[in-house]
């Protein structure tokens, strides 16, 4: 397939942007059992969901670079019994609306107690504002991730574990972030967020890896035989019917050289994994926040590599019909 | 439909239909196949569910798959979902466009009954398309499907296609060794002949009439 930018940052953000929203989450249940004490919990929360918000506003607006008609892409919500593409239509929104009453009851400091509990921290209305926003960024991660595992015949992405890899790093990513976010903002988080971070990237590369090698060794169904029924082991090509390139050669084809694809697997496996797993370690025995911002946009970049091969890896079984001009 | 510097250096538009050639076989015994390739209104269409908006739809009365220009947005999810590549996104209207089965002549009054067909169908000179309704079981696609083996394109993806193709058919003449020599003809001597024999009785001489 043809990686197009828009979707590769489209994912990428509200990825990351989902991921912080977690963490902040994650820190509020924390300190609702006493495992941490945030000094600034009003400041840190309110600008936290303030930045998770802007990736994710990032990502809204990348995503109407894809459309051909962005004014009518209000119609999209429309088929949410059948594509995943209206679910994720209907998550995004949903999901920014509670990061953004989020963090403005945070900003206001407006959190009454909805329940009587003994601790003051688990009765707040912003914990179960939290919930709700938890739930949705989870049905937002399968959402997106649907939209591309739900395609059967692209059998690279046909599995249960581009869901997971979905999930993983964009959470990796925004756990990295919180990090990078706690160094300035709540020092006592770095090594809970730093902690997190690291777990949850060294989980993604075992199934990244996994789905890799899932690909490399994967068979596909579709043969030029089945496409054009003709049972012979030797058919070639001679004319695929246009000589100028169409839709269907822009579209499913990535169009790099070998050299340029393979390598791309290694720069996301090096800057998604190895660098922020090496920064965040050095970055949270130093406390710097240069290092552990450095650990967010390395592994941010390497994303954009890691889509963009998760998209130019997939062979569309169309493409069988277009090998020869 | 876009057609961009059609006689210029870098044709490119939007298709609906498509004529493609595949050599098979090894050299010298090769044959070129041409195969017209276009939207195959599945029966069990996969680019119809995904689409967010509802704008590609299938219709109940007669199984055409069709796209509502006014309603897409242009998100070329459904042309990821059809495994047969025949949705193209036209460059300047920025929908999806695919084959409609002529579905505003098929139906049109105005035409002799004749004539409502697809275009494809009426202007192909050698007659190999067909046009008909493939659950009418005698109707004539119907038994030209069943009587000469008509198939179906990626059987393994369970999409249904109503649009089936029909086997290559050949002329073909079995020739045996032993006909390659005609021995029974009298003129050219091919083969020994029996000698006649001349001082024996015949069999006139011998029999009394
Ligand atoms: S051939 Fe493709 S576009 Fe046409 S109905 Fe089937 S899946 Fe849809
Ligand atoms: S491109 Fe148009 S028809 Fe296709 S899925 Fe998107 S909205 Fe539906």
């Amino acid at each position: 397939m043809h990686p197009a930018l828009s979707v590769i940052f489209l994912t990428t953000l509200i990825g990351a942007g989902q991921g912080l929203f977690l963490a902040l989450f994650t820190a509020q249940s924390y300190a609702a059992v006493d495992f941490v004490t945030i000094q600034n919990p009003q400041q840190f929360y309110a600008y936290g969901s303030g930045i998770a918000l802007l990736l994710l506003i990032g990502g809204l607006l990348a995503s109407f670079f894809h459309l051909g008609h962005p004014e009518r892409a209000w119609r999209s919500v429309a088929r949410w019994r059948t594509s995943w593409l209206s679910r994720e239509v209907i998550a995004l929104p949903a999901f920014m609306f509670f990061v953004f009453v989020y963090g403005v009851m945070h900003y206001f400091g407006w959190d009454p107690l909805v329940i009587k509990t003994e601790h003051p921290l688990q009765g707040q209305l912003s914990l179960y504002i939290g919930i709700i926003g938890t739930v949705l960024c989870f049905a937002l991660f399968i959402c997106t991730a649907m939209i591309y595992a739900c395609l059967k015949f692209l059998q690279e992405w046909h599995s249960p574990l581009t869901v997971i890899n979905y999930t993983l790093l964009g959470t990796a990513s925004g756990f990295t972030l919180a990090t990078a976010y706690s160094a300035m903002m709540a020092p006592e988080l770095v090594t809970l967020f730093g902690t997190w971070a690291t777990i949850i990237t060294l989980t993604a590369l075992v199934s990244r890896t996994a789905s890799l090698l899932r690909n490399a060794r994967i068979k596909h169904k579709s043969s030029l035989q089945t496409a054009i029924g003709v049972r012979h082991t030797n058919i070639q090509q001679k004319a695929m019917g246009l000589m100028g390139g169409s839709f269907n050669t822009r579209e499913f084809f990535h169009g790099a050289k070998m050299g340029l694809f393979k390598s791309m697997k290694w720069i996301f496996l090096v800057l998604v994994f190895l660098v922020p797993v090496v920064l965040l370690a050095t970055g949270m025995r130093s406390a710097s926040i240069d290092i552990l911002i450095t650990a967010f946009v390395a592994q941010y970049l390497g994303l954009l590599a890691e889509r963009w091969f998760f998209f130019a890896q997939a062979k569309h079984p169309q493409n069988l019909y277009y090998q020869t001009i | 439909m876009s057609d961009d510097n059609p006689y210029g250096k870098d044709p490119t538009g939007t298709f609906f239909n498509r004529v493609q050639s595949f050599e098979i076989g090894d050299y010298p015994n090769t044959e070129l196949v041409h195969f017209p390739k276009s939207c195959l209104h599945c029966e069990e269409p996969p680019c119809v569910p995904v689409c967010p908006t509802g704008a590609s739809y299938k219709r109940e009365e007669d199984g055409i798959v069709l796209v509502d220009y006014d309603k897409c947005i242009g998100c070329k999810y459904c042309s990821w979902a059809c495994p047969y590549g025949a949705r193209e996104l036209d460059e300047h209207q920025k929908v999806m466009k695919k084959c409609t089965l002529c579905v505003d002549r098929i139906y049109d009054e105005a035409l002799p009954e004749a004539e409502r067909k697809p275009a494809c169908v009426l202007a192909c000179p050698t007659n190999a398309r067909l046009f008909g309704d493939v659950h009418d079981s005698e109707s004539e696609v119907s038994v030209t499907i069943r009587e000469s083996g008509g198939y179906q394109l990626m059987p393994e993806w369970g999409t249904q296609p109503a649009n089936h193709y029909l086997p290559r058919r050949k002329t073909k003449i079995k020739i045996h060794e032993d006909e390659l020599i005609r021995a029974d003809n009298p003129l050219k001597k091919e083969g020994l002949k029996p000698k006649t024999v001349v001082d024996e009785a015949t069999l006139d001489d011998v029999t009394s009439w």
